[in-house]
Parts: structure tokens; sequence; C-alpha cells
């Protein structure tokens, strides 16, 4: 199957939503050709603004053109786009509740060669806690251009993370992103694989993997992380009794956090975390990396055996 | 500017400068020195020059305020009660659970405040923002915003400072409470920020000089503003932390502490006097 970009999703998405939605201001800090915020600007250019190298402006200004009653999406990396400008997203945007969508398309392991300079690996686990700010992480091509869609016409702060690599589309053209619900992508008995991000082409693997040894693995893409559809989790936690989560994203207050912290509170279950486990990224290609980390397939396979203690 | 309107903007100022002892003093906590510094300019503004009132503060075309200095809330809170945004009584609540005034003015609690301010560095950033908002939508209203002299070392300020200069953004005018006085210390000691006005200047900013407790060369600051089609302007506004209260002048105790009972009795009979 061939792979798409979600970040030229998001772009293309945007373009089309431009032509419509007047409201909408995109802003980037020198990164737009990366992040595909470009076509949008070449487009439409009084309606987009590059910062230059400067986040932390970037953030509170684009609070600021929200509060004359537009849709901002600003983009970035995630590394900068978060980690940098935290107060910023607290103070200017969230506790402003202001109208302004953060989308950050290099995220995790996934950004690759540049290393752990450009890895961000606990945007989710900082952003998590802010209250008004929602959480997406698209899975692929499809969901991208729906989730785009879906925050472009709903108010107040959210935070979109996408991943630069093209991705195998996981979901078919008839999916349809409903918020703050997870999408089931295949059912199973003995255990539950809940994934985000580039994670859920690799969980959908391992459930093969797994088929060939006789463990009928269910995969679901939590792709709405805040709020979590806290129904579809505990549903599969009391089917399958067995849960593992994967994210490119730290062990510490990522997936696994909230899944856990959910599942302790109000059905525990027999848990594997799997994430980056507190180190920093590396240089390499994303592949190399999701192997060198422990997050691929074959190491589902491990944990999902460990747990079921097969 | 005609001597009746003089009288009145100085009697509102000196108004303003009352409420402010008085909230703070019930509160038992907040800032007062930076809080009385402001009182003229915000004078001058709510109750001469903004077409910003209790009618049309939802209007796309009104003027607006943006405090970057956060921790001036109440000079601010002080102005929209006398502007009818909420009761005068409300005031004695500041900082209390349950009140509708944070310690830092918070958009979503306070009818007329236009963005929750008081993390340092960040309003100005915003206030240019609504500029660019305006310029999108065709607006051509007002932008006024403040910052602090200890907060002109937040490194933020200098990135809007460049955005807003080099996007000519001419509807937007910045104040800087230029009090030299910081919660640690002068500003000139701890981190000095001069020469402020070159600094300004060579961000392609119209920088004018003006004493912030006269309201002349206020007013003629701002018509200067008004006529500037080219660049944002600053005006450096030399100002006096505490001014109006005799023993609260140039002195730090209270940049971040409350007048006790004493003293907000003989501050309160220096403002009747003035």
């Amino acid at each position: 199957m061939s792979k798409k970009s979600l970040r030229g999703e998001y772009g293309k998405t945007l373009l089309k939503l431009g032509k419509n939605n007047k409201n909408i201001v995109v802003m980037d800090a020198d990164l737009a050709k990366s992040t595909k915020t470009n076509s949008f600007g070449d487009e439409f250019p009084s309606r987009f603004i590059d910062m230059g190298l400067s986040e932390q402006d970037m953030i509170s200004t684009a609070a600021g053109i929200s509060l004359t009653g537009k849709t901002v999406f600003a983009s970035s990396f995630c590394v900068f786009l978060v980690g940098r400008v935290y107060d910023q997203i607290r103070q200017s945007v969230c506790y402003n509740n202001s109208n302004v969508k953060l989308v950050a398309t290099h995220s995790g392991l996934g950004v690759g060669e540049d290393g752990a300079t450009h890895q961000a690996l606990e945007d989710i686990a900082l952003l998590r806690p802010l209250p008004n700010i929602r959480i997406i992480v698209p899975a692929d091509s499809i969901e991208t251009s729906q989730v785009i869609e879906y925050v472009s016409s709903e108010s107040g702060p959210f935070y979109i993370r996408l991943t630069r690599n093209d991705l195998i589309d996981v979901h078919d053209e008839n999916y349809k992103f409903i918020p703050g619900k997870a999408s089931v992508l295949k059912d199973g008995e003995d255990i539950t694989i809940f994934a985000i991000g580039a994670m859920v082409e690799k969980a959908m693997v391992a459930s093969k993997l797994l088929e060939n040894i006789s463990v009928n693995a269910a995969v679901v893409n939590l792709s709405s992380i805040k709020p979590l559809d806290n129904e579809t989790v505990l549903h599969y936690a009391k089917k399958t009794k067995n849960i593992i989560t994967i994210e490119d994203h730290s062990v510490f207050g990522g997936l696994g956090g909230v899944v856990s912290e959910f599942l302790s509170q109000n059905f525990p279950v027999k848990m594997k975390i799997m994430g980056v486990n507190n180190s920093f990224g590396r240089s390499g290609t994303a592949d190399a990396l999701y192997k060198y980390f422990k997050l691929d397939p074959e190491n589902i396979v491990v944990e999902a055996k460990k747990l079921l203690e097969i | 500017m005609d001597k009746e309107k003089l009288l009145y903007l100085k009697r509102t100022a000196s108004q303003l400068r009352k409420l402010i002892i008085k909230m703070i003093s019930s509160a038992k906590s907040g800032h007062p020195g930076g809080s009385l510094s402001l009182a003229d300019i915000v004078s001058y503004l709510f109750f001469h020059e903004m077409n910003f009132n209790t009618e049309n503060y939802k209007d796309d075309k009104r003027d607006r305020f943006i405090l970057s200095k956060g921790h001036a809330a109440p000079v601010l809170y002080a102005a929209l009660s006398l502007k009818g945004f909420f009761p005068q009584e409300d005031l004695s609540g500041l900082r209390s659970v349950d009140s509708q005034l944070q310690g830092h003015p918070h958009r979503l609690d306070t009818p007329g405040v236009e963005a929750s301010t008081g993390s340092l560095g960040q309003g100005l950033s915003m206030a240019s923002g609504i500029a660019l908002g305006n310029r999108i939508s065709g607006i051509d209203s007002n932008i006024f915003a403040v910052i602090g002299d200890g907060e002109s070392q937040e490194g933020q300020i200098w990135e809007a400072a460049l955005t807003a200069g080099f996007r000519k953004l001419d509807k937007l005018c910045l104040f800087l409470d230029y009090n030299n006085q910081q919660i640690d210390g002068n500003v000139s000691d701890i981190k000095d920020i001069a020469p402020i006005s070159d600094k300004w200047r060579s961000f392609k900013w119209n920088v004018i000089e003006i004493s912030g407790h006269d309201f002349e060369e206020i007013d003629n600051a701002v018509s200067r503003f008004k006529n500037e089609t080219e660049r944002p302007t600053i005006i450096i506004a030399k100002t006096i932390k505490g001014k109006g209260v005799s023993f609260m002048e140039n002195n730090l105790k209270f940049h971040g502490s409350a007048p006790n009972e004493e003293e907000t009795e003989i501050a309160l009979k220096e403002l009747d006097n003035e």
C-alpha cells in the first residue's frame, strides 16, 4: 500500500478551507515549506503571516488575531511549537480560551536525521494538563484532512500532532472522524493495542503477526487524546483484560499516561506502555529509530507475549 | 486641551488612585506602585481618548486596551468600574475567591478586559495580533497597550517589537511605564534598558518621550500617534512609581505589597487634598 503525507494533506486542506472561510488566518515561523502552510500563503497572502524565527511572539500574536474573530492556525515543528512556547500556550492561548489551532507537523522520533534537538517526545505530556485545549493525533492522511476540517469549525484551542513521514492509510475513504471518539481498526478478544500517529500502522502489522501465534488482538486508534474516548477504552479493557499502548512519545504522560490514569481508577488491567523511556532521541532514519527504541511490530509481539504469559 | 477637560481628567486620575488604594488595602495584597504610576495615562485613555464603553465593547470597531503589565490590574479594574462595566463595590472583592476580579486580568472573568495578561512579555504580541487581525478585516481602530520597564527585559517584547515595526502596525500605540523600578531594585541596576528610545527607533517605531503624569504631553503624544501612518508608536512615559501618595513614591516596598490600615487612611487623605 502506498504511503501518504499527513502534512501534505494538512496544507491541501487549509487551502481548500481558506477558499470558503475568509476568517482563517495561517501563521508559520520560517518553516512554511516543511509544514506545508506555504500553499495557503501563496494563495491568500493577506491571511498568511510568516513570523520568522519568533515562536513565542507567533503564539501570543495568534491569540491576539483570534481575539478579532479569526480562526488562526499556527504551525512549526513540535519541538518549537510546544516546548519552546509553553508559557505562551498556557497564558495567551489556553487561559484566554483563544481560537488558535496549533498544528505541529514534525513530532517525535519520526523527525529522523536531525536528531534529539528536533525530536519532541514530551509535548503531549506538557499540553494535556492545560485547561481548554483539546489534543488530536491523526493516524493517516484521511484522518488528517477530516481533523483539520473539524477544528476549523470548532471554537477554542486545539493541538494537532502530525508526523514528518508519509504513512499508510489505516482508514478507508468511508472513514468518518467523530470528535472525541476512538477508531476501532480491528476487533479482538485477547489483547488490545491502543496506538496513535505513526504507531497505528505498526500496531496493525503486529496484529497480523499475533494472528500467526493464535492471538486475536484488537487495534484501536486513540487519535483523540483529549478528550479521551473513555467508553471505548473501558469496553476493550473489560473485553480483553490486557492492554498495550504505543506512541512515538515519552512513556511519561502521553498516550500510556492517559489510558492508565483512566483505567487505574475505573477498571485496572495488565498494561504495557510502549514509548521512549527516559531518553532523548538520536539521529537516524525514522524506521531505524523505531527499531532502536523497540517501537516496531516485532517488539509489540514480544510485549504481548509477556503480558499474556505465552 | 481645554482647562475643564484637564481638570476632569486630573480628578478622574485621582479617583482611580483612591480606588486602587482602597481595593488593594481590602485585598491585603496587590501592586499599588505600578498601578498608581499608570493612573494618569489610564484616565486619559479611558475617559478621553478611546472609543470603548459598555455599549460598544463587543463591537469589532472599538478601540482596545491591553494591559501587558498585568500586575497593574487594579488601575484597569478601577477604570472599568467607573465606566460602568461592573459596580464599584465589586472592587473590594479583588483577589478573593468568589470575585470576578483576579489578581491579574482575566478576559473570561471580567467584563471589559480584552486579554488575559500577567505573565510578562505577552501582551504586546497579543496587541499586535489584534492590529494584524483588524488590518485583515479592514478595521482601522486604535490598539493601546502598556508594558513596564522591567517587562522590557523579556525577550518576547523584542520579538514583538520587530514584528510590529516590520509590519508597520500604525494603529498600535504602546505606552512604556518607565518608573525605573522592578521587584529586586532599580531597573538601571538590575538590567538597564537604556538607551531605550534608541532601541525602539532602531526597531522602526515612532518614538515619543513624555512625562506620564502630564496630560498635555500625553495628549500631544497621542495626537502624534494618530497622525502616524507608517510606523507603530511607542510613548515612553517617564513615571513615578507610587505617584500621588507621598510615602509610596519611588518606594520599592509598594511594588507588590498592600498598605496597612493606617497607611491607607493617610494615602486616601493625601489623594483627597490633591
